[in-house]
């Protein structure tokens, strides 16, 4: 608002989002500081801040306890895998209702949002009977199935929003060259729509991986992700904070990461292009 | 502009997004509306056949149902509260001219990305833990008895738990807004001495309206479906003090084994989703039409 604040008042707004900002970011400081602590001093009667006797054996525990990186490689290929199959087929949708556009477009985009709004629980039972009829139950890749399709709806969306900014003057132009359909594709807008479709890449990257509800319902040992892998330390003999801490960091750390990067694009994705 | 060719051409692009859509949305609902309609359960495979309304009349007549229903809407509203007052204040400050607005725009938006499983056991063992979580550290060092949040306070501690997760997407999305308000638009309001309590009335908030209702519809739509924040914490306990539609579903069809019954409560959450949903897809057809 007022852009030329004093310099006081500038102080003092600052100093409050400083604290208010740290304050929300306690708990991951939190877990950060205690996953390099010893199980001893992690739950002492006196807490400590930095950890005394920095340690990296919570980490070591971990792996050997509960392989972290089988999980950890789980959780790569279901939400690599289940977003690049959702490109593979999202892209062509998007395209032809970007620049083909027919009355019913709008229908058609609007029903496959609506998708996205049943709650996963109307149809857990069906889809939990079918994965154990077909063996599906605990694999990589019926997970990733369920993935792809969640997720599906916003892929589409998210590069519908993105491939309508792009002129459509400029394939009229490709067109009139007589370049076929495909290359037009491949060579004219492939190369427009790349930041679009990294920014989709991106975001359903961090939704299947930070997916909990199909990944707990379906997995367990063999293809449990890291959203199975850190709820099986809900069980008592889990209670221990060190090694639960460096397990949580472990399993956030690569997606705090990306998300730090894709968090512009978070805000449009999210929003299916209604605030940007 | 669209000639037969390239229209048979878009239905071709068009179809397997569709297809893979259809079968997702229809088969898995049909059997949940089939089963909710059939004596079915894993454990008594003697009792099989057509159940007509017991399986609602079992589950909705149930203290349970009520109970999670309650729960749920007490959890959705609480977190709505929490999150879009908190994120109107946060996006607002934000806004205003502070030193390291991009760190602190990465530290505040942070909690978005942690998973709900890890969200839930950080808080429960570094926070709310009774013996050593932080709070107790907290509540013994100015003197008070430290409490045992998930007993005391089962679901209470798990809207806070939520409201910390989609805090700062409230946040992102309405400091996005407010960020596309115009200079020109502020200054004019300054130049007319609007006082800052009437600017933030009659300019800013109308035109964070939209972006708030964004924010509360998107959000109602993640929020009736909580699951694992509860399934690690307290397991939908004690008794049911914790358990949401989502989670009561899961323990009477899966945990329990009784499809019947479970289904009809899944058929139960489609139906309140979808009274949501609808008020959401006006809201984002609308910006389609622009």
């Amino acid at each position: 608002m007022a852009r030329n604040a004093s310099t006081g008042t500038r102080i003092g707004f600052t100093l409050l989002a400083w604290v208010i900002a740290l304050l929300l970011f306690s708990p991951i400081l939190w877990t950060l500081l205690t996953a390099f602590k010893t199980e001893a001093e992690a739950i002492a009667a006196r807490p400590t801040f930095f950890p005394q006797t920095f340690t990296l054996e919570n980490f070591a525990a971990v792996q050997q306890r509960s392989d972290y990186i089988k999980h950890a490689t789980n959780s790569v290929i279901v939400s690599l895998g289940s977003t690049l199959l959702g490109l593979l087929i999202g892209i062509p949708a998007a395209w032809a209702m970007a620049f083909a556009p027919t009355r019913r477009t709008k229908d058609v985009l609007m029903w496959m949002l609506s998708t996205k709004m049943m709650p996963a629980v109307g149809v857990l039972i069906p889809i939990y009977l079918i994965f154990r009829d077909l063996r599906l139950l605990d694999t990589v890749h019926g997970l990733t199935i369920i993935m792809t399709l969640i997720n599906l709806p916003i892929i589409i969306w998210m590069l519908y929003t993105y491939f309508k900014e792009i002129p459509v003057d400029i394939l009229e132009a490709s067109r009139m060259d007589g370049a076929e359909l495909w290359n037009e594709i491949v060579h004219v807008l492939v190369p427009m729509a790349v930041p679009g479709i990294a920014s989709t890449l991106l975001l359903n990257v961090i939704l299947a991986w930070n997916e909990a509800f199909w990944s707990i319902t379906l997995t367990s040992g063999r293809a449990g992700t890291l959203t199975a892998f850190i709820s099986s330390f809900s069980s008592p003999q889990g209670l221990f904070l060190a090694k639960l801490s460096a397990a949580s960091l472990l399993a956030i750390a690569p997606i705090l990461l990306l998300g730090w990067f894709s968090q512009k694009q978070l805000v449009r994705g999210l929003t299916f292009g209604a605030v940007k | 502009m669209a000639t037969a060719q390239t229209r048979t051409l878009s239905r071709l692009m068009m179809a397997p997004a569709v297809i893979v859509l259809l079968i997702w949305m229809i088969v898995p609902l049909v059997m949940t509306l089939w089963f909710s309609f059939q004596n079915y359960n894993l454990l008594n495979p003697m009792m099989t056949g057509f159940a007509g309304w017991a399986n609602y009349v079992y589950v909705i007549g149930d203290p349970s149902f009520t109970q999670a229903l309650v729960n749920t809407l007490l959890l959705v509203g609480g977190v709505l509260l929490i999150t879009v007052i908190g994120g109107t204040f946060l996006a607002l400050l934000l806004d205003q001219p502070i030193w390291g607005q991009g760190i602190l725009r990465i530290i505040v938006i942070s909690p978005f990305f942690v998973m709900p499983p890890v969200a839930a056991l950080v808080w429960k063992n570094g926070f709310m833990h009774p013996g050593y979580g932080m709070l107790s550290h907290l509540w013994r060092a100015l003197g008070l008895q430290p409490i045992d949040w998930f007993n005391q306070f089962p679901l209470q501690s798990i809207i806070v738990i939520v409201a910390w997760q989609w805090l700062p997407f409230a946040t992102l999305i309405l400091l996005t807004a407010l960020q596309s308000l115009s200079e020109e638009q502020r200054e004019a309001a300054e130049m007319d001495g609007a006082k800052a309590v009437n600017r933030f009335r009659y300019i800013i908030l109308p035109h964070m309206a939209r972006a708030i209702t964004i924010v509360i519809l998107i959000q109602t739509i993640f929020l009736l479906g909580i699951f694992a924040e509860i399934r690690v914490t307290t397991g939908g306990g004690p008794g049911y003090a914790s358990t949401n539609l989502t989670f009561l579903v899961f323990r009477t069809g899966i945990l329990s084994n009784d499809i019947g019954a479970g289904s009809a409560g899944g058929v139960v959450a489609v139906i309140l989703a979808n009274i949501v949903a609808i008020f959401l897809m006006r809201a984002v057809g609308k910006n389609l039409d622009e």
